[in-house]
């Protein structure tokens, strides 16, 4: 099974002190450091063990600058057999529909069975997959947190429902899934795995290579635009529960019970 | 005349047995042979290490260890009744040779045993075979009716070795009472025919054999000869040829194993023995993944274990209920290698060993406390075994979740937190602190002759910044000129390298060395045990290292530190030793000289201190693993102190106050039991006047 994997890198949350740039409206990029998405993360993962079952190969895109190999190395470490990066002046400013659009080119450059894609970067908004399978004409599940390959080319996924329940799905190859955090444990890759895939070429794509016209990418083509970007006013602050162990132990029930966590 | 013709009956009697005697020899050297060479075949295939440097030291390691039974009175039964089987062995080996020689050269006596030695010699061994078979009678009793706990076998390791012990343990006392009888027939024999009679020690037990035989007939005599050398015969040869097979190999390679033994304290093995930093990138796979990936000297110590569950007895992980029980880990490689070379035919091939024969969680258990290590009578290593199957598990991208994040941190902003490097001296640089006590940042136009390496919880960390603050307070006290690294220092990466990633280990080691270097420092001190062990053991080049406890301990001796008097004369203090501090750094009397100097201090002891001090949980990266475990480590060692009378517990390194905190909480003690840190007593006691002349 050929796959492609859509990754992002993203400023790393647990390794970063968010803070507003002077002007209040993007955050202070010096001194970030970036890692891939997490949920890109655990799509490359799935691609891994879907390939270590049934043959084939993953490739993992990004669309980005330099800086994007990065995470592209670390998921050839991985075991990614391909990183590719989409990289073109023309593309900065891109939207949501503007970065499914260029997917879409590379996508029918190749002959890709299934298109997996993380279920929201962590600065995203959960657009690029559904597009990106609107624009290709292919079925599309979100949330996915499990995938069997049936005979026929098919797939037998499930999804995550609010509350916890699973739905369960066939659907038919090629696809475009957007996968869920949890529905593996990637596995962990050092320096010693980035410095073996070092000197691998990554290949680069630009406009006129994927045959992309400028004028319907980038931050002309965007009809989404980010105008503010800003900390909420912090909320009411923690109740801090000043008994003993047991009076302790029954207030936090009746708080949890009264918030409807216990039935 | 006729005594003459019975002298040579006496002598005779083995003769007609001379042409079996000696094939069962033959066959007994062959068998034994050939299962020695079968079992040096895997070691032949194993990892190399280098073992050969250092005689001396690795003689007085053999003098020490295995011909003075070092460890063995830490366990005042099992111990003196190993003692005294291992004098009684070295004492019989020469009588059990002479014995088997005999039966094809009757005459034969062993070079300097003629004459008045000879008669010294066996009165000596009458005692000692004597001993040794009552300490068999007693060892079968301890084993079938006291049932030592940690003899037993947990059901996940399978079944107990009950009926080898003792099968083995009854061969020893038949080889016993074989050699005693064949002794007692021939004195029996030589008597009734009025010659020369070889004196037998007094109520030795060939002396009552002797007794028992008395009236026996000559040629009855002449058969227990016979009989009883052709049992000590087969005995002697079946046990040889059958200890390679079971828990008693350790009787042939105990000399081996302690001479080979690791010599330096708080090291760790390179990932590959001769392959430099520099090259290690082209080493194709790291650590241990199948058996033939342990070295030989582990393979060695596997073979060497006589499974007396001393490691795992004093195994915090195993205290706990973790998976890990050091025990079998040896056991189960054991196992695997004997299944996988066996006696006939070919021999496995490589399969992988997480998964099959350990388990994930058993191994990241580990917190390389040590406490296995100092109890092995054996000197069998387990932290180095543990970190290869780490480092194994980490080159195949096998690493638990809750340790993939904070490695990642490391690797971007080198401390496990992902805190920013620019906030690594906050610390010290709060204002209200910088009044009271300056701490420079050496490396920008500033220098220092000491530098202090704060590592990373302590500079992040918000409840052990205290620690880092006292410790700085006691530099100053000290006039010392001090500085600390800041932004410019990263982990010492102590717990990346015990958790198997050598990689990262490195980058964060020559970033801090490169930094030590360049702020021209001449000597280094650490509160913090991790980093001190680090500093002092897995990095070279580097200025000397000392532990604040120690700098503390020789400034009070040279009355450079004085102390005010304890205001609250009730608390009674007990002193908890960091693993790396006191067993893999041997740091035990300074933190107790300091706590003494301290007047009005009262302190206790924990029955598990010192070299057995009971791991509070672990530090670095261990504090992001989520164990498997049914009680804290620190909720144990808590108790342990409430049960020595205490009410603080005064330690001397950052994480052991993170585990001993969290486990007074958790054992609902808050109140009751307090901890504090070596540093935040001393500078809160120091005398920083003069004491006034009363």
């Amino acid at each position: 099974m050929e796959i492609l994997v859509c990754a992002r890198r993203v400023p790393d949350t647990s390794e970063n002190e968010i803070e507003l740039n002077s002007a209040g409206n993007d955050i202070e990029h010096d001194e970030l450091v970036y890692s891939i998405n997490e949920a890109d993360n655990y799509a490359v993962e799935e691609a891994l063990q879907i390939v270590a079952r049934v043959g084939g190969n993953v490739t993992v895109v990004t669309v980005g600058g330099e800086g994007d190999e990065e995470v592209l190395r670390r998921e050839m470490a991985m075991g990614a057999n391909h990183g590719v990066l989409i990289t073109d002046d023309a593309f900065s400013g891109s939207d949501g529909r503007g970065i499914a659009t260029i997917l879409k080119a590379f996508v029918q450059k190749g002959n890709y069975d299934l298109i997996l894609t993380g279920v929201q970067a962590e600065a995203g908004g959960a657009q690029v997959g559904g597009m990106l399978s609107a624009l290709l004409d292919y079925p599309f599940a979100s949330l996915v947190n499990s995938i069997e390959v049936l005979d026929g080319r098919k797939l037998k996924i499930s999804r995550e429902i609010e509350g916890g329940n699973k739905e369960l799905h066939e659907i038919d190859l090629p696809c475009v899934l957007s996968i869920q955090t949890g529905i593996n444990e990637p596995r962990y890759v050092g320096m010693r795995g980035i410095r073996a895939v070092a000197s691998v070429p990554i290949p680069t794509f630009s406009a006129s290579e994927l045959a992309l016209d400028p004028s319907v990418v980038g931050e002309a083509a965007a009809k989404v635009k980010r105008v503010d970007y800003f900390v909420p006013a912090l909320g009411k602050g923690a109740e801090m529960l000043h008994g003993n162990r047991e009076e302790n132990v029954d207030r936090v029930l009746e708080l949890v019970a009264a918030k409807g966590g216990l039935k | 005349m006729v005594g003459s013709y019975l002298l040579a009956q006496v002598t005779d009697w083995l003769a007609s047995g001379r042409n079996l005697f000696l094939a069962i020899h033959v066959l007994g050297v062959a068998c034994f042979a050939y299962i020695v060479a079968r079992r040096l075949v895997p070691l032949l295939r194993a990892e190399r290490d280098p073992r050969w440097d250092r005689p001396l030291a690795r003689l007085s390691k053999v003098c020490k260890f295995w011909l003075g039974q070092w460890k063995h009175p830490r366990y005042k039964t099992a111990g003196t009744l190993h003692i005294l089987i291992f004098a009684g062995f070295i004492l019989l080996a020469t009588r059990a040779f002479t014995v088997l020689i005999v039966g094809v050269s009757e005459n034969f006596v062993m070079p300097g045993l003629s004459g008045e030695a000879g008669h010294i010699y066996n009165i000596i061994t009458d005692y000692a075979a004597t001993v040794v078979f009552l300490c068999m009678v007693v060892a079968v009793i301890r084993r079938l009716i006291f049932k030592p706990g940690r003899y037993e076998v947990p059901e996940r390791f399978g079944k107990t070795h009950k009926a080898d012990a003792v099968f083995l343990l009854a061969l020893i006392a038949i080889l016993m009472v074989a050699d005693s009888l064949f002794a007692a027939a021939k004195a029996a024999g030589q008597s009734q025919q009025g010659q020369p009679v070889e004196f037998l020690a007094v109520l030795s037990l060939p002396w009552l054999l002797q007794v028992a035989l008395a009236s026996a007939s000559l040629p009855t005599l002449g058969n227990v000869y016979f009989g009883a050398y052709l049992l000590h015969e087969i005995t002697f040869y079946f046990l040889l040829c059958y200890r390679p097979f079971g828990i008693q190999f350790h009787v042939e390679t105990s000399l081996f194993n302690v001479y080979f033994a690791k010599l330096e304290r708080g090291t760790l093995k390179p990932v590959k023995w001769g392959v430099s930093d520099e090259r290690l990138d082209q080493v194709k796979s790291f650590g241990v993944k199948t058996y033939e990936d342990f070295t030989w000297k582990h393979m060695l110590d596997f073979y060497s274990c006589a499974d007396c569950g001393r490691c795992s007895d004093n195994c915090p992980a195993n205290a706990v209920g973790r998976p890990l029980s050091p025990r079998f880990i040896g056991i189960k490689a054991r196992d695997y290698a004997y299944q996988h070379y066996p006696m006939f035919g070919r021999s496995g091939n490589g399969k992988a060993l997480i998964g099959n024969i350990y388990s994930e969680d058993e191994i990241w258990s580990c917190t390389t406390c040590g406490a296995c290590e100092e109890e092995c009578p054996l000197l069998v290593e387990y932290i180095d075994k543990i970190v290869d199957l780490r480092r194994g598990m980490v080159d195949d991208g096998n690493v638990p979740q809750s340790l993939q994040k904070p490695l990642k941190a490391l690797e971007s902003r080198g401390n496990p937190y992902g805190k920013m490097e620019k906030k690594r001296a906050d610390w010290a640089n709060a204002k209200e602190f910088q009044q009271v006590c300056p701490v420079k940042t050496v490396g920008k136009g500033d220098s220092a002759d000491l530098l202090y390496f704060v590592d990373s919880i302590t500079s992040y960390d918000d409840r052990m910044q205290s620690i880092g603050r006292t410790t700085a307070r006691i530099l100053d006290h000290l006039g010392e000129n001090f500085g600390i690294l800041g932004a410019a220092e990263k982990d010492s990466g102590h717990e990346v390298r015990r958790f198997g990633e050598e990689t990262l280990f490195a980058a964060l080691r020559d970033h801090n060395a490169g930094a030590i270097k360049a702020s021209g420092a001449k000597r280094i001190v650490t509160a913090d045990p991790h980093a001190f062990n680090a500093l002092k053991h897995d990095y070279k080049d580097i200025p000397p290292v000392q532990h604040i406890s120690q700098v503390i301990a020789s400034e009070v001796k040279a009355g450079k530190i004085k102390f005010n008097a304890l205001e609250n004369k009730t608390n009674v203090y007990t002193y908890h030793d960091p693993c790396y501090l006191g067993r893999h750094n041997q740091v035990y009397d300074d933190p107790r000289d300091v706590l003494d100097a301290i007047p009005g201090l009262k302190r206790v002891e924990m029955t598990r201190s010192k070299d057995r001090s009971f791991c509070c949980g672990g530090g670095g990266l261990m504090l992001f693993y989520e164990p498997k475990e049914e009680e804290r480590m620190g909720v144990k060692r808590v108790q342990m102190a409430v049960n020595a009378g205490a009410n603080v517990i005064v330690t001397a390194c950052p994480f052991c106050m993170v585990n001993i905190e969290d486990a007074i909480k958790v054992a609902g003690l808050e109140g009751k039991m307090s901890a504090i840190d070596l540093a935040e007593l001393v500078d809160q006691q120091i005398a920083r006047e003069e004491p006034q002349a009363a």
